[in-house]
């Protein structure tokens, strides 16, 4: 199982802009079928270290791997060519346009020929259900339908299934569960252990400890732009990772500043 | 969801329907019809009604089809205005003034509209400025332009041309005395945009950069690309509209151009375009530029004070805006049930 190659690896990574440093010496490995949770706050660098993964930004220094050959990328679309895909909390998704035609917004199927080739409406809707459907997300069954009408949760899974759909081998999931409710949280974690289960990299940014440990292999704990701890599953419990978070200090430390601070300013 | 499938299919084709953005525009065009044709009477019913609020339909019609493209895009155009005189100018000047060919005076035209629609495209693209004021800002400068030439140039404000016969008739004649030919040309117009907008791949990416830009190109749509060529279509159907006002008044002017700004958005957004973008149909701007005319000519018709339908255009306006808030909540919620 260890001795497999990574999909995607980054070595000793730093990103700086200008003179202000973001990341620091980055070390991440995600392989074939698991799930690397990327934990942090507001401000850690999470979505730095995203976009440099997904082609936005390139490495100050250090490397980036691809079945262990390296790799540059110099635009987004370069990334997505590879097979690397981001899905954004909304993003991916126009709220006014059908199911199938949000699902095929870009690479368009098309029938007739020459300068007359229309949209394959029909096609398009199939495909789209099918593979929406065989996500699990049976409630789709129109393709017609605005997509505007679906719950969030749902417009998750159809930004995925058209991630998968299109190729993708390396799924980053940023905060997918950000702004979903209990229920709708469940169904996109569903996903993706879905998506998991065909052997897909995913790499899933959330700051929701619970939701990490829900679908996790393996953890990365982002604190000032550096990884604070790495570890597997099973080898921390959910408050360890969340003082993790909390930048190492202690939660109850925290507590007891907040308490003092009422004491000195109660209340009038 | 195990009812007969029969009347539930019944229920949603009726229900697909009363969701259609068109609807409204639909239900809006019928009550302005018929309420002109009881006050017009059989005049306005006749050749003669048909004919004057067609013919207005037709000018406005053409420009109102890219406006409502690039709206659905999520764009405003306001340099419309200034290019329908300008494009008139340039035709008026190459051929009439300098006595080039008309064919070089059409082309002239039409490249100044061109020519306006890439700039606004680049600078629209390019900058984070907002549409709506790139295009004012362009106005204002083709204005001082058209101006400026024609007095540098002709030394007056107006440049008379008198094409010829097959020229005007392809693009300035009025069949029967009364049906101007650029009816004809509107409805062409119309079957190239609905081809673009709603059968074409292209349609798929207008709609897609109008519901969120960012993931259009995130998903490989050329955002760019699209803007700056649905500003050239508009500034192409502009110029179209210029070109077409010299063969038929055989005068172009400095002036005058500026009503298509105010009259194409209304045209479009009575259509059922959303003001957001993302939402729009050519159908609806074709019932919202045919109720606008109706209006438009109907006051005459029915012997009323021009300042009525003034109010009017106006009422009709704010139902449309509430309408399509209306119709687009009721559209998700409907998808959503």
């Amino acid at each position: 199982m260890s001795e497999r190659k990574p999909v995607l690896e980054m070595r000793n990574v730093d990103k700086s802009f200008g003179p202000i440093d973001v990341l620091h010496d980055i070390n991440l490995k995600v392989h074939e079928g698991e799930v690397l949770c990327l934990l942090g706050d507001n401000g850690a660098g999470k979505s730095t270290l995203i976009k440099t993964m997904a082609g936005v930004h390139q490495p100050t220094r250090g490397e980036m791997k691809m079945d262990g050959k390296a790799v540059r990328f110099n635009r987004p679309k370069e990334a997505q060519e590879m097979g690397i895909a981001t899905v954004h909390q909304f993003g991916g998704t126009y709220p006014l346009m059908s199911i199938g035609r949000n699902f095929f917004a870009g690479v368009e199927p098309t029938k007739g020929w020459g300068p007359f080739k229309i949209f394959d409406r029909k096609t398009a809707n199939e495909i789209a259900v099918r593979e929406v459907q065989n996500f699990g997300i049976t409630r789709i069954d129109d393709g017609d339908r605005l997509v505007g009408g679906l719950s969030g949760g749902e417009r998750q899974s159809l930004a995925i299934a058209r991630a998968v759909y299109f190729g993708a081998r390396v799924l980053i999931l940023d905060e997918p569960t950000a702004a979903l409710g209990v229920k709708q949280a469940a169904h996109v974690l569903r996903i993706v252990n879905e998506a998991k289960r065909r052997g897909l990299a995913v790499i899933f940014i959330t700051h929701q400890v619970m939701h990490a440990m829900a679908v996790g292999d393996h953890f990365a704990v982002l604190i000032r732009g550096a990884i604070a701890a790495d570890f597997r599953r099973g080898e921390k419990s959910r408050e360890e990772i969340a003082d993790l978070m909390a930048g190492g200090e202690n939660m109850a430390s925290l507590e007891a500043a907040i308490d003092a601070d009422v004491q000195e300013h109660p209340a009038e | 969801m195990t009812s007969p499938s029969k009347s539930r299919a019944k229920g949603s084709a009726l229900g697909a329907l009363a969701r259609r953005p068109e609807t409204g525009s639909l239900l809006g065009f019928a009550v302005v019809f018929a309420f002109f044709a009881m006050l017009g009477g059989p005049v306005f019913m006749g050749a003669p009604g048909w004919s004057s609020w067609l013919n207005i339909a037709a000018e406005v019609g053409i420009i109102a089809l890219p406006v409502g493209l690039l709206m659905i895009s999520g764009e405003f155009d306001i340099s419309v205005g200034s290019i329908v005189p300008a494009s008139s100018m340039m035709t008026a000047m190459l051929s009439g003034h300098y006595e080039l060919p008309a064919l070089v005076g059409i082309a002239g035209g039409l490249s100044v509209g061109l020519i306006v629609g890439y700039v606004n495209g680049v600078l629209v693209s390019r900058t984070s400025i907002p549409s709506l004021i790139v295009t004012i800002g362009v106005m204002f400068s083709v204005m001082g332009l058209t101006l400026g030439f024609a007095v540098l140039l002709k030394g007056s404000t107006s440049v008379s041309y008198v094409p010829d016969a097959l020229t005007k008739s392809l693009l300035g004649q009025f069949i029967n005395g009364m049906f101007n030919v650029s009816i004809l040309w509107w409805l062409g117009f119309v079957a190239v945009f609905f081809f673009a907008l709603h059968l074409s791949p292209f349609g798929n990416w207008i709609f897609a950069l109008g519901g969120d830009r960012q993931s259009a190109r995130n998903a490989g749509i050329p955002t760019s690309r699209v803007t700056i060529g649905l500003f050239m279509a508009s500034g192409f159907c502009a110029a179209f509209v210029g070109v077409a006002q010299v063969m038929t008044y055989q005068q172009a002017n400095v002036a005058g151009g500026q009503a298509f700004i105010f009259n194409s958005i209304m045209c479009v957004v009575i259509g059922g375009v959303l003001l957001t973008g993302g939402a729009g149909s050519i159908i609806g701007i074709v019932l919202g530029t045919m109720t606008f005319a109706v209006v438009n000519q109907g006051i005459f018709f029915a012997a009323m004070d021009p300042n009525v339908g003034s109010i009017i255009i106006g009422a009709l306006l704010l139902a449309a805006v509430i309408s399509n808030d209306g119709f687009r909540s009721l559209t998700l919620r409907a998808a959503a049930k």
